[in-house]
């Protein structure tokens, strides 16, 4: 065992040992250490490199506030950077690497940064690589060829490419009282709330409640504080209105009382066991919050502060007394208040030697003052460290006194030898979650601390993060807290257990810096991590930079990986100080989520891996057996073209659509969207939502409609079906099925709740298949049942019921396509049983599937339009749909139609393309009136959709072009420098094929 | 954010489609008042406090609720149906002479 | 002041940093200027240094109720571009970009402006042809634009999923190799520096509670440090936008706020060189040179003048980055953030005269005001100089919408959520 264990005590299990790697060595740790506290026990100090000057670097916390010990996780291949080794839970096979050093962490060359060091200051980066204004590296070509050095110098760890094959979950949870923190004020408000029958939630960063009463040296209840946390987590397993949440960070406080945690499942194993998630994301709304999120230990700015081996005392006496590891063997003690004489206490009784404690005040209270007593320790009052000694290790300390009422050091001096110094700067409340909830912090200048705003949201608070820092305290909110927030039930609140422990002065002296008059002490650090020093906020201070924001920005002060957590409080008061302000004159700052860091994996939960839904229609296995390539459109997946072997996908369509032209061909168009609109002013409704009259329109018939939006311009078409007196189906385009339907809902709500009408969205309840071409009515004959198909009864636009394979159908005699042709709906379940025997019936007259591309093919040689023409910013008069724009009624958009700018002759309109040199167009070319390719200027418009007629034997497009009609038969090029295609047109009606429509009537 | 719809109870945002600024009153359908017009479809009083507004519970029953909610804090301070307020304070279209029923047959 | 340079530097170095002076001055406001913008974001500090650089006008003063660049300029995903679709828009926005190309040597202030590329990914045929229109129409408006194979995104963005089985297959993409991103701090800051040092005062903590007015016209602005009077006054308050044109009487604007937010991840080594964004969903990504990636997608969809969005926004964001990048599911989000987006009716912003005489406005940015900011300033000094709107920006006028004029380069209408 490691001469940094303790004798006996902590919570590690020493009977069980675990072996793991860092940095490519083998090491054993003991069952609960992190990775901090075992390397720690191993005698590892030098745990990374800093930022920008790379320094060697120790570990200085023992939780989610550390700056500077972070490492990368490697499981295979999968890599998780920037992780606080003092959050890592050891288990055996844990392979950890150091970051941001090369060759080494010992050694590494971005070291050199250190020499450099006055010129890497704040702002460095924008005062120079301007470039010249002329020649070669003009603009910003000398600074992007030194980016490319910097990007690589900077960053953190690295991460990895490879997927990750765990997975991530949601859960939401309701709950009445959710509890932040599991110390004894959260333990204490968990237990009062669930007594008064509360659903309570208790959530924990660490793995084993208790907080600071797993290393205390108090007593609560008359034993040891760590036993009365274990005795009262065990209670409150036991409860079954109690959910515990080991393992769990509250990370956002949103609006609504809801709160976001990150909860990691498996991190400590070796793998995560079967079906079980790595971490597990919590949206949790909580009717009321307590927050007992404790407090942070704030270091103190002075000279060679960053040495490893420096070390908060806190987290000290936390290896020791829930680690069993003693930071070193000669220990000083640097503070400028009582704690850290607690602290040194808990050290000494774990077997630590502390030699001496450097207070930075000259009164100190009889508590502290007996502490050092007992512990045997030199108490410097009134002095302060000035320095440190060693290279990637702490071997001495230099000592001065400070002048009376200042934080400045003259000249007595004395070296001490120690190989830990432990230091306390005072303590900051942990509002961030308070803050987040919604208000600014509030300076106590007693505490020298933010305290939490009045509650904007709701939640109480508990404990530290009010300012009450003992253990009494603690216990005391816990029990208010809890019971405020479980509110109702009167039955009585659980005593408040008694606590033993020494009564310290919770209030420091204001010294945040110590400042030596001699300037060749070295670097002073505020931000460990992002190597922000003292004389870098003086520099933003210098420049001007000086509200607190500035500061963080132009310093990068608390922009690192822990955010300001204990660098923040420092940095403000070293502004205050050289603004000559107060620190609330300074400024505050706002936090904002996360609390600590996410994995964003957790944020995706079931959503990695699956991003979104797949629609797929009633016959998409059939398209997938026979052959189809599918094609993205939105959520759904349609068929593209049914490739035979060894075909283009021009040759698939053209065979596809030349068949519908021939003879027949058989089409899914259940993606459309179909709303019912029904009721007694169905009819009235759709009066005022088509440009065209529907009242008019007889029962068994369809009609084609077209919508604009309020604005006046073109929305969506769409043929809609009078099924009945009062009953009407509307069909929509696949891509605004939804956007129709929420349009038309909003005006029955909001505009006319006097219209009695339904709607209701069937989108998903029907199945439906398009039969086209001239053979179309012969397929139906031969598999109808029920109603006659022929010409009379079934006339265009017409509807029938009937009976394919014993499946009722709706048939509407509606055409696409320019050919006779049929839509077939049937419920959606037996789509593609339906589908299968038009199939069949259609054999005998070589029916052919069809996909989207001979859709599109056959509808632009008939010049229909889609969502490529309707595209949001074009009217009915650019469509050439200005026939369907009733004059003898108001509809939505009738009035805002004819604004000056939606009227002009220069607008793109429709028109028609035809390929002069026999080459393909395609769409997103545009189009220019010149005939030169290498000067690319002045469009007159774009291809909106190409495809070869099979029927016209050209290469053909749909385009939009300023003017439209005005060119008819002109000459223009089309210009498609992305793909580098230019070439001649013929500017053509966009009429290709059957203008009279005489195919589809007949 | 938590909207509590009178028809299914308290329910998370991500169920909602926000449908905009509920202070406009649209023009009779057949004003050819354009200026009107142009306020209602483009003008936005966009309050910074106490905001009138539309939201639909689109995952849900999807009723449209006039919620009032501060664009501050976005705290919610009273929700109802859009159908009912209209119907009651008939403010979403003024007064117009658009033929309320048509002929429904040829 | 002196020259920013590596000499400068050395120099300064050489003695302890002990004299460098302030980048801005710090004055006290006087009782009357020539120009007075109201809001000392990017675009009204951009706007401030073109007056005085393009047009002599130096006698102008800045008012900002807090702190320098606390608005959208310092709060965005730094992307620079001009990859639109509507000769207006790349007119201007390529306008911009060219501005940006010279800009750290105008300011003499090193902006970081990396011009690492724009990749937009396509996922269907049909995507892939509206992409290819835009990237054309670019090309046609001077811009630069081409199109990458999915084999060429493979070689140009690595840990990109590419893989067939994707939900959305990547199919090809648009990239705008002069686009890019830059150091969005140090923009506000350069303006702010090369505006002063050209003599305008910039006036941080300076509210504007009320406009002084002689009947209809605007004669300057009352402040929480007195009044001040002016010739012109000229506003460019974006997300607040709705409240301070309240205060001269304007209650109804084509403008809703909207929170928008953004977020960084931990610092990584170079991951990504390029800025990419998703086109099955609504995702911008890129890395900042300290590493972290900077990302955001839509807007929360809701009025909003808080600074503060909500979860579903945040899993969707989340959930589009680790579907393009599988790699990332453990990387983490280290810090997120709200901006209130000024989002006009067709996306499209506003920089006129009016609407009062002696009032000039600058607004509507919608979330795509960074990447606008130095043309954003010239031409609104432009306008403000020469009393009528350049080319340039002649089309962004505040009567469009009545006029059915609209640049709407998403096709969304009147819905300002969905720009």
């Amino acid at each position: 065992m490691s001469l940094r264990r303790t004798a006996d005590g902590g919570r590690i299990d020493r009977t069980r040992s675990v072996r793991f790697h860092f940095d490519g060595k083998a090491y054993t740790g003991l069952a609960g250490d992190t990775l901090a506290s075992a390397l720690l026990a191993n005698g590892v100090t030098l745990f990374g490199r800093s930022f920008k000057y790379h320094r060697p670097r120790g570990v200085i916390s023992a939780g989610y506030d550390e700056p500077n010990a972070l490492v990368t996780i490697l499981r295979g291949a999968v890599r998780e950077a920037n992780l606080p080794a003092t959050m890592i839970e050891i288990h055996d096979g844990l392979v950890a690497e150091s970051q941001n050093c090369f060759p080494s962490l010992e050694y590494d060359i971005g070291a050199l940064n250190q020499v450099a060091g006055k010129l890497l200051s704040a702002g460095f980066y924008y005062k120079t690589f301007m470039g010249p204004a002329i020649g070669p590296l003009k603009g910003t070509r000398l600074w992007m060829a030194c980016e490319h050095f910097i990007r690589r110098a900077a960053g953190l760890g690295r991460a990895g490419y490879e997927a990750d094959s765990t997975r991530y979950d949601h859960m939401n949870a309701f709950c009445d009282v959710l509890v932040v923190g599991a110390g004894p004020a959260g333990l204490m408000a968990a237990l009062t709330a669930a007594a008064k029958d509360a659903r309570v939630i208790l959530a924990e960063i660490d793995p084993v409640l208790g907080g600071s009463a797993k290393w205390s040296a108090d007593t609560i209840d008359g034993s040891d504080a760590a036993e009365w946390a274990a005795r009262t987590a065990e209670a409150l397993a036991g409860m079954d209105n109690v959910r515990i949440l080991p393992r769990t960070t509250v990370w956002g406080y949103y609006d609504g009382n809801t709160l976001a945690a990150l909860e990691r499942v498996a991190d400590h194993k070796r793998a995560p066991e079967n079906g079980e998630p790595r971490h597990r994301h919590w949206t949790i709304r909580a009717r009321d919050v307590v927050l007992a999120t404790g407090a942070l230990e704030r270091p103190i700015v002075f000279p060679g502060n960053d040495r490893p081996g420096v070390m908060l005392a806190s987290a000290a006496s936390r290896y020791a007394g829930e680690f069993g590891v003693m930071p070193g063997t000669r220990i000083a003690v640097f503070t400028n208040n009582d704690s850290a004489y607690q602290a040194a206490h808990a050290l000494h009784e774990k077997g630590g030697q502390i030699d001496v404690i450097v207070d930075a005040r000259t009164e100190i209270s009889d508590a502290a003052a007996a502490l050092a007593r007992q512990i045997g320790a030199e108490v410097l009052a009134g002095h302060a460290v000035v320095g440190t000694k060693g290279g990637r290790k702490i071997c001495g300390i230099l000592v001065g006194a400070l002048a009376p009422g200042t934080a400045q050091v003259a000249e007595t001096r004395r070296q001490i030898s120690v190989d830990c110094l432990l230091v306390s700067g005072g303590w900051s409340p942990v509002i961030h979650l308070a803050s987040q909830a919604g208000a600014a912090p509030i300076w106590n200048d007693a505490l020298q601390a933010f305290l939490p705003p009045d509650p904007a949201q709701k939640w109480t608070g508990a404990g530290a993060m009010l300012g009450h820092f003992s253990t009494a305290e603690a216990l005391a909110d816990g029990q208010s807290a809890g019971a405020a927030a479980a509110g109702g039930s009167r039955s009585r609140n659980p005593a408040v257990p008694e606590v033993e422990g020494a009564l310290i002065d919770p209030t420091p002296a204001p010294v945040f810096e110590v400042v030596s008059s001699d300037k060749k002490r070295g670097k002073a650090f505020v931000d460990f991590q992002n190597d922000v020093t003292a004389d870098d906020v003086r520099l933003a201070h210098l420049e001007g930079f000086v509200s607190v924001e500035h500061l963080k920005r132009y310093t990068t002060l608390g922009m690192a990986t822990d955010q300001g957590k204990t660098s923040n409080v420092p940095g403000l008061a070293i502004m205050a100080e050289a603004r000559g302000i107060s620190i609330p004159q300074a400024g505050t700052t706002r936090f904002r989520p996360p609390f600590t860091p996410v994995s964003m994996g957790s944020l995706a939960g079931e959503r990695y891996g699956d991003l979104k839904p797949d629609r797929f229609t009633p016959m998409h296995d059939w398209h997938v057996e026979h052959g189809a390539t599918m094609y993205s459109a939105g959520l759904w997946h349609r068929p593209r073209i049914y490739g035979d072997p060894g075909e283009t996908v021009e040759q698939a369509y053209v065979r596809e659509a030349s068949a519908v032209r021939r003879s027949v061909g058989i089409v899914d168009v259940s993606t459309l969207g179909k709303i019912a609109v029904q009721g007694p002013d169905a009819a009235v409704f759709l009066d005022r939502v088509y440009t065209n009259m529907f009242s008019t329109l007889p029962v068994g018939k369809a009609r084609y409609g077209l919508m604009l939006r309020e604005d006046g311009l073109a929305f969506d078409d769409g043929t809609t079906w009078r099924l009945g007196e009062n009953d009407f189906l509307m069909t929509t385009t696949t891509a605004n099925a939804g956007k129709v339907m929420q349009h038309l809902e909003y005006f029955l709500d909001v505009v006319w709740p006097d219209l009695k009408v339904t709607l209701t969205s069937v989108s998903d309840e029907w199945a439906a298949m398009a039969v086209a071409g001239p053979r179309s009515r012969d397929v139906l004959e031969g598999c109808v049942h029920g109603t006659p198909v022929d010409n009379e009864t079934l006339p265009f636009m017409g509807i029938v019921r009937g009976e394919i394979a014993g499946v009722k159908v709706m048939i509407c005699r509606l055409s696409f396509s320019g050919e006779r042709a049929y839509e077939v709906y049937c419920k959606a379940g037996y789509g593609r049983h339906v589908w299968e025997a038009l199939v069949a019936a259609g054999e005998p007259f070589g029916i052919v599937p069809y996909g989207l591309e001979a859709l599109g093919t056959l509808r632009i040689e008939k010049g229909h339009v889609t969502g490529s023409e309707i595209d949001g910013r074009t009217t009915a008069r650019d469509l050439h749909l200005d026939w369907l724009l009733s004059k003898k009624k108001p509809f939505i958009g009738s009035m805002m139609m004819d604004r000056e700018g939606l009227a002009g002759d220069d607008r793109l309109a429709l028109v028609g393309l035809i390929s002069l040199d026999n080459r393909a167009l395609s769409g997103g070319a545009h189009i220019v009136k010149h005939n030169d390719p290498r000067d690319i200027r002045d469009s007159i418009g774009h291809v909106t959709a190409a495809c070869y007629s099979p029927a016209l034997g050209r290469y053909i497009a749909l385009a939009l072009v300023e003017g439209g009609k005005v060119h008819h038969n002109s000459r223009a090029y089309v210009s498609d420098p992305l793909r580098g295609r230019f070439g001649p047109v013929e500017i053509v009606s966009h009429h290709f094929f059957d203008p009279e429509g005489s195919r589809m009537h007949g | 954010m938590l909207i509590n719809c009178p028809y299914c109870g308290p329910r998370d945002l991500c169920e909602f489609t926000y449908q905009g600024d509920a202070n406009r009153t649209r023009p009779a359908p057949d004003s050819t008042d354009l200026s009107a017009w142009n306020s209602y479809v483009y003008e936005r009083v966009n309050t910074a406090g106490d905001h009138r507004e539309y939201w639909q519970h689109s995952g849900g029953c999807r009723s449209h609720l006039v919620v009032v909610r501060s664009t501050l804090t976005h705290e919610i301070k009273s929700i109802g149906m859009a159908r009912s307020e209209t119907a009651q304070t008939g403010r979403q279209e003024s007064a117009g002479s658009a033929p309320r029923r048509q002929e429904k047959r040829p | 002041m002196a020259e920013y340079s590596a000499l400068s530097l050395i120099k300064h170095a050489w003695t302890g940093n002990r004299d460098w002076r302030p980048a801005w001055r710090k004055p006290d406001p006087k009782p009357s200027y020539d120009v007075v913008i109201v809001g000392g974001g990017g675009h009204g500090l951009a706007t401030a240094y073109y007056l005085a650089k393009e047009h002599g006008i130096t006698n102008v003063a800045v008012v900002e109720k807090g702190w320098l660049g606390s608005g959208n300029i310092g709060r965005n995903t730094t992307i620079v571009r001009s990859n639109y679709l509507l000769r207006e828009s790349i007119r201007f926005y390529e306008f911009s970009l060219r501005l940006w190309e010279d800009l750290a040597q105008d300011l003499n202030y090193n902006v970081m402006f990396s011009q690492r590329g724009v990749l937009n990914l396509a996922h269907s045929p049909g995507q892939a042809d509206d992409f290819i229109r835009r990237g054309n129409a670019m090309r046609h408006g001077g811009a630069d634009a081409v199109w990458l194979t999915p084999r060429e995104i493979a070689r140009k963005v690595p840990g990109l999923d590419l893989s067939r089985s994707a939900r959305f297959p990547v199919v090809g993409g648009l990239l705008q190799p002069r686009a890019g991103t830059a150091r969005h701090d140090a923009v506000a800051w350069g303006f702010a520096r090369a505006a002063d040092r050209r003599g305008v005062d910039i006036i941080e903590n300076c509210e504007v509670t009320g406009f002084l007015r002689d009947g209809d016209r605007i004669t300057g602005v009352a402040t929480t440090r007195g009044d001040i009077e002016a010739r012109k006054v000229a506003v460019a308050v974006a997300g607040s936008t709705g409240r301070v044109m309240k205060l001269a009487g304007i209650d109804t604007l084509p403008i809703e706020s909207h929170v928008l937010q953004a977020f960084v991840t931990e610092g990584l080594k170079p991951f990504v060189n390029t800025v990419v964004t998703f086109g099955g969903g609504h995702l911008y990504m890129s890395q900042s040179d300290k590493g972290g990636l900077v990302f955001g997608g839509d807007i929360d969809g809701y009025n909003s003048y808080a600074q503060r969005g909500n979860l579903p926004v945040v899993e969707d964001v989340m959930s589009e980055m680790v579907a393009l990048f599988p790699g990332l599911t453990r990387a983490r989000l280290l810090r997120s953030w709200g901006g209130v987006m000024d989002m006009s009716m067709d996306g499209s912003p506003i920089i006129t005269t009016g609407p009062l005489p002696g009032m000039y406005l600058n607004s509507g940015w919608c979330y795509g005001g960074f990447k606008a900011t130095p043309a954003s300033g010239w031409c609104f000094a432009w306008t403000i100089a020469k009393d009528e709107p350049h080319a340039y920006n002649a089309p962004y006028t505040l009567d469009r919408f009545q006029r059915g004029i609209l640049i709407d380069e998403k096709g969304q209408g009147a819905t300002p959520r969905l720009h």
